[in-house]
């Protein structure tokens, strides 16, 4: 049986870029748990050589003329930004302060 | 014509009543606001609605008026009310695919479905309730507060589009729009004794639809009817070159296929039934009920036969590997740099530690689990065990359909195990959830079309239960020749629609 700690869950939180408060770990540990517990019945079936599926209906290579077309402006784009400055996205620092 | 008659009327009803010029899409518009004011409480009422676009809606309505008082020619659902599930952006209403992530959020641009509503002169009454992302079976994934069944207002409407189906359940509009990624607008229409059909995958442009996961989203209608559904079905459906997934062939014409099912005559027809979609877990009301229009559905001619689907037994598991997959992917776009909620950017945080605080704060409980079951099962030393493994159950839920689609020409089912259960029984229960999306999951796997038709009420609870009827890929046309030979047959045995017998609202 596949189980899961609370260290693999936080970890895993970190991999996902989401913070996750020490009640929500406890309960996620579990639940999760038992979750992969019943998905992992996928295993029981023999598939060794059967090919997987990522999408329903198979299609390659969609293409489009390449042709201009109007796109969003400027103004359209970062009107619903958090916060904009000088006809930019303004975010928080990438680089710490040693850095 | 007095208020009640019109927001009681059907959508293909109403659009002729217009075209006629008994009644002006603007009183038909403000019948449909007047009742949501009535009982769409949020604390009291149904809920269906997180957003009602008054002002709006009856500018629209007006312009239909105006087209139609200058001899223009009218589309067939012109001047009809629609209720539009919260996850298909407009660039005229917030979006907020039911997450505090994206509260308030304005879209830049109209989705593809919802501008060829506009063109069709439907009218868009506003945006309505769902689980956060489309995650959920009961619409209490809601960052906003659950959604009401219209039959017991301590019961869920479905879920993800519990809103969808509660708005169509108490009159509050004739048409509504879905999205069905495991179950998603069957299994709401099934607990509400609504129509719900999920077209073939790629039948309906994804261009401005809010990924869940992508390889299983589809659009569609929903109605009180099923030729409803059908108009709907064929103003949203159709090729879009701004979705590299829309299938590059003409929709089948579902509408002529409803109106020759509502003749009640299937004769030439072959059913299956799913034998593995039956037997231990689901209720003695609801296997009863199907069991019956299994045999309407041989009186007026069709063959059935029963049909073994072996691996569909394995689709439930392989789904909540690959969805949670692809939404822990998905997801990653909400990162608050560029649109959405930012929380803790107080100037001493990295972007790295704000991103983590405003999903933390941001995502639900539903999704949290999701998008760490999702990172979990795409882990390199987890991936061929889970989400391999997936890939090559969801070909083997391909093959058991071709292979029964060379014996029948639909299969059926209950939509759902269960009715409608009571709010917070399941909430925190997650496979019980799960398990609501048993009969549904299969065909998002494949890719097929398939739909929920009313067929009764379940005797120990008075709830409603639904037929499933599944068709191959781009042969959406047959769900709507059953689903109206069903219709016509039911509607008459039982004296009137199904939704005659919902209780009557307490209205404000």
């Amino acid at each position: 049986m596949p189980s899961i700690s609370r260290d693999e869950v936080a970890h895993l939180a970190r991999l996902a870029r989401l913070d996750l408060e020490p009640a929500e770990l406890d309960h996620l540990a579990g639940q999760l748990d038992q979750i992969i517990s019943a998905v992992a019945q996928v295993s029981e079936v023999a598939a060794d050589d059967i090919p997987p599926t990522s999408h329903a209906l198979p299609m390659t290579n969609a293409f489009r003329a390449d042709e201009p077309r109007p796109s969003l402006s400027a103004e359209a784009a970062l009107a619903q930004a958090p916060e904009a400055e000088d006809g930019r996205f303004r975010v928080p620092q990438i680089l710490g302060e040693e850095q | 014509m007095t208020e009640s008659s019109l927001f009681k009327r059907t959508a293909a009803e109403l659009a002729e009543a217009v075209a006629a010029g008994e009644v002006s899409a603007v009183e038909v518009t403000g019948a449909h606001l007047d009742r949501i004011a009535a009982v769409d409480d949020a604390e009291t009422g149904v809920h269906a609605f997180l957003h009602v676009n008054r002002e709006q809606a009856l500018a629209a309505a007006g312009e239909v008026d105006a087209k139609r008082a200058a001899g223009e020619q009218l589309g067939p659902l012109a001047g009809v009310p629609l209720a539009l599930k919260d996850v298909i952006t407009t660039a005229d209403m917030p979006t907020t695919a039911g997450s505090k992530i994206l509260e308030g959020w304005q879209p830049p641009y109209d989705a593809t479905i919802t501008r060829r509503m506009r063109e069709a002169g439907i009218i868009i009454l506003g945006k309505t309730n769902m689980d956060e992302f489309a995650m959920g079976s009961s619409t209490e994934n809601s960052a906003f507060g659950p959604t009401r069944n219209p039959w017991d207002l301590d019961r869920i409407p479905g879920g993800s589009g519990g809103g969808s189906s509660a708005a169509l359940a108490s009159f509050q509009a004739p048409l509504a729009i879905g999205t069905d990624t495991g179950g998603s607008i069957r299994q709401p229409a099934a607990v509400t004794g609504t129509v719900g059909v999920k077209p073939t995958y790629g039948g309906v442009s994804r261009y401005g639809l809010i990924a869940c996961a992508s390889s299983l989203d589809q659009a569609g209608p929903c109605a009180r009817t099923v030729l409803d559904a059908a108009l709907l079905h064929s103003v949203i459906g159709g090729y879009d070159p701004l979705d590299a997934t829309s299938i590059q062939q003409p929709v089948p014409d579902v509408v002529a296929a409803a109106r020759r099912g509502a003749d009640g005559d299937l004769s030439g027809m072959r059913i299956g039934v799913v034998k593995e979609l039956g037997g231990e877990g689901y209720q003695a009301g609801v296997e009863r009920r199907f069991g019956e229009a299994v045999e309407v559905l041989g009186k007026l001619g069709a063959e059935v036969v029963e049909v073994s689907c072996p691996h569909f037994d394995y689709a439930l598991p392989a789904y909540y590997l690959i969805l949670p997959s692809e939404v822990s992917s998905n997801l990653a776009r909400f990162d608050a740099m560029r649109y959405g909620l930012r929380v803790g950017d107080d100037g001493s945080r990295s972007a790295e530690e704000v991103m983590n605080a405003t999903r933390g704060a941001g995502f639900g409980a539903e999704a949290k689990r999701r998008i760490i079951l999702g990172t979990y099962a795409l882990s390199s030393g987890y991936y061929d065990a889970y989400y391999g493994q997936a890939q090559k159950v969801r070909t083997l839920v391909t093959r058991d359909f071709e292979a029964a689609f060379e014996q029948v020409d639909v299969l059926v089912s209950p939509t759902t195990p269960t009715t409608a259960f009571p709010i917070g029984e399941k909430v925190d229960d997650p496979l019980a959830m799960y398990k609501n999306d048993l009969c549904t999951i299969p065909s998002n796997l494949a890719g097929n079309a398939s739909a929920s038709f009313p067929c009764g009420l379940a005797e120990e609870d008075g709830m409603p239960v639904g037929l499933h009827v599944m068709a191959p890929v781009l042969a959406d046309d047959r769900l709507y020749r059953i689903g109206a030979a069903l219709e016509q047959a039911l509607v008459s045995e039982w004296g009137g629609p199904l939704l005659d017998k919902v209780p009557e609202l307490e209205t404000a």
